[in-house]
């Protein structure tokens, strides 16, 4: 069946609801409204104000009362309108989601799910414009997804709220009203912390996650009129980091691109990138390149805001540079 | 109106006095170490609420101030004293230490050190309590500053909305460290910052146990039966540092810390009102002896965590 990503991932939720009763979604404007982006369409119809509900603009309390819920074993989905918003909610996230099993000697778990659009949109500006990835990515405790496509958003939205660990769910608004074959099966469901590689390759490696694999797909269609084969990784889960398929294709490759939306500075592709450098080092035959956004916070003028974000033309430099060939 | 059996509560609170001075104890010697923050002088308040609780289905909350709490909801003080000495055989395995221990089991839900936390995280408990319909409310306890904390009126206004069993219980002990409430609390007293949201507060002395099981039995009461959020403030003391390592002297005067050592303290305050006489005393010294002694036995002898544990307990099955 064909379905657009927004319309799997309100599905996920949906069957997620059905199975288990503890599940229930809380959220600015995800009740009537139906979600500030239409994600959560139909489920006040289906499941009732118990259980979808919404909530003040008070992402600090709301995430808070989600993970004191949490803690006595209910199952909550918090959507953030935006993850920009998230900020405020941290706190909640990493010092009472991420660490409570830890400090707790493994008593109390906290099986939440935090969702909502991450990234940059369209001209909205540098408060609104924000990948997140690395910030959570960062805390041992937490799981970190960011699907690309209906079928794993779907599929890893549903692992997400089955799994008994605090999963942060990036997804993006640029590509919710993208259609891609689902499934129909309940009970398909992928496993967090697998990538997939997309699309086979042997000249380059190039890993990313969400909307940028979009940028890095049209470079590639750009390369390979040139007759350079890229593989195309598509992370999906971001911690844990699926490291054994980045490096058996660098082992093909030897080399390395990672195309990341946010800035570079200790970002996802940092990560990679060292850990490629530590593990993979005799495979590599040139340095790996990322491209990511601009080292600013994203201005609004058209082509200011162009010239920040990932470009199609930025990855193919970066394809060209690490074949040391002239584009 | 349970029955009150005040000479347990003044066991129990003699217990928590008792643990606390030998924690203190052990951290001078260096067996406890980093933040280690002592309940001594507010004991009154977590026994008298203690006592009025369904321990079957009613749910603790605090901050890091904890040690008390969970002796008096019944954990094991040779788990706790294990904690703090950073044991295997502490309540989180020696990794969570003073301020980081729950009991599933006994209905305590840490052990929370961001101040303000306590709020939103205890009115969560009571969101679940209600979900699940088990009769059960949520006693969310937080300290006079942390009621500066805009996560606190969040929950305020969250609880009110969604009609949740909780009570908040504000610990005024007059000071956030070194900072006097008088010095980052405007307005009137802080109960009354929740009547806003229709939140109904009153405030007691909680130096005497009487009127803390008065309070807390109409906050218990009004919660349960009304399936609505209310808040009781208790003015106590504590009548040492904030943490261990506070030197209270650059912030109270040493006359202020000794009137209320001689003329507030909870223990004598109940011993005078139940008349209770030395030899019982004695008795129940003794008594207690023997279980912080066993406590702090343990919490010696109990092994260091095997390096094992470092990497377990992060990531749930
Ligand atoms: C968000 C946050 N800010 C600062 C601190 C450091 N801190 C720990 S306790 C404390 C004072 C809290 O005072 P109060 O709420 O009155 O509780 P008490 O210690 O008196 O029991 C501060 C500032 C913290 N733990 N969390
Ligand atoms: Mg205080």
């Amino acid at each position: 069946m064909e379905l657009t990503l927004r319309d799997a991932l309100r599905d996920a939720m949906a069957e997620e609801m059905l199975r288990d009763k503890s599940v229930f979604l809380m959220g600015e404007d995800v009740s009537q409204y139906e979600g500030a982006y239409k994600v959560t369409r139909n489920l006040l119809k289906e499941f009732g104000p118990k259980r979808v509900i919404d909530t003040p603009i008070s992402e600090h309390g709301f995430a808070g009362v989600a993970v004191g819920a949490a803690f006595m074993g209910l199952r909550p989905i918090v959507e953030f309108m935006t993850f920009n918003f998230a900020m405020q909610a941290i706190d909640h996230i990493v010092n009472s989601a991420a660490k409570t099993l830890y400090m707790s000697g493994g008593q109390i778990t906290c099986p939440i799910v935090f969702r909502g659009p991450n990234g940059a949109a369209a001209r909205v500006g540098a408060q609104h414009s924000q990948c997140f990835a690395s910030w959570y990515a960062h805390c041992p405790g937490l799981k970190v997804i960011a699907p690309y496509d209906a079928m794993s958003s779907k599929a890893l939205l549903k692992a997400a709220i089955r799994d008994n660990n605090p999963v942060v769910f990036l997804e993006n608004e640029l590509i919710y009203g993208k259609k891609g074959e689902v499934l129909e099966d309940q009970d398909y469901i992928m496993e967090i912390g697998k990538a997939a590689v997309l699309k086979e390759g042997k000249d380059v490696t190039i890993v990313g996650f969400s909307r940028m694999l979009d940028v890095a797909q049209a470079a590639i269609n750009e390369v390979e009129k040139q007759g350079v084969s890229c593989e195309l990784i598509d992370l999906r889960t971001i911690r844990p980091l699926d490291f054994a398929t980045i490096k058996q294709s660098i082992q093909k490759t030897n080399r390395l691109l990672v195309v990341e939306e946010s800035w570079p500075f200790a970002g996802i592709a940092s990560e990679i990138i060292a850990q490629a450098v530590e593990h993979c080092f005799d495979y590599l035959d040139a340095e790996p390149v990322r491209i990511t956004g601009k080292d600013i916070p994203l201005p609004y003028a058209k082509n200011l805001e162009a010239m920040a974000l990932v470009s199609v033309e930025d990855v193919k430099r970066g394809i060209y540079k690490l074949l040391n060939r002239p584009a | 109106m349970k029955n009150i059996n005040y000479k347990d509560i003044y066991k129990q609170m003699l217990l928590l006095r008792r643990f606390e001075e030998r924690a203190g104890k052990l951290y001078k010697m260096n067996e406890i170490a980093g933040f280690c923050h002592l309940y001594i002088g507010q004991e009154a308040i977590v026994c008298g609420i203690r006592a009025l609780i369904d321990s079957t289905k009613d749910i603790l909350i605090t901050t890091y101030r904890d040690h008390g709490h969970m002796l008096a909801l019944g954990m094991d003080p040779k788990g706790v004293m294990a904690e703090l000495t950073g044991r295997i055989g502490g309540v989180s395995k020696g990794k969570g230490g003073s301020m980081h221990m729950f009991s599933k089991e006994k209905g305590f839900m840490g052990g929370h050190g961001i101040v303000g936390a306590t709020a939103p995280l205890g009115t969560g408990i009571a969101f679940a309590q209600k979900y699940n319909e088990t009769g059960g409310i949520s006693i969310s306890f937080m300290g006079d500053g942390a009621m500066n904390q805009g996560q606190v009126f969040e929950s305020f206004n969250l609880a009110s909305l969604w009609e949740l069993p909780v009570l908040y219980v504000i610990e005024d002990n007059g000071y956030a460290i070194g900072t006097a409430k008088g010095r980052c609390c405007a307005g009137g007293e802080l109960y009354n910052r929740a009547e806003p949201f229709g939140i109904p507060g009153r405030i007691a002395d909680g130096m005497d146990v009487d009127s803390v099981i008065e309070i807390a039995q109409w906050g218990i009461d009004y919660v349960r039966k009304n399936c609505k959020p209310a808040v009781i403030q208790l003015s106590t003391y504590r009548f040492r540092g904030h943490s261990m390592s506070d030197a209270t002297k650059i912030y109270r005067t040493k006359e202020e810390e000794e009137y209320m050592i001689q003329n507030r303290d909870c223990l004598k305050i109940l011993q005078q009102k139940i008349q209770l006489s030395d030899s019982v005393i004695d008795q129940y010294e003794e008594e207690i002896k023997k279980i912080v002694d066993a406590a702090e036995e343990f919490a010696l002898s109990s092994p260091e965590p095997d390096a094992s544990e470092l990497y377990t307990d992060v990531y749930s099955a």
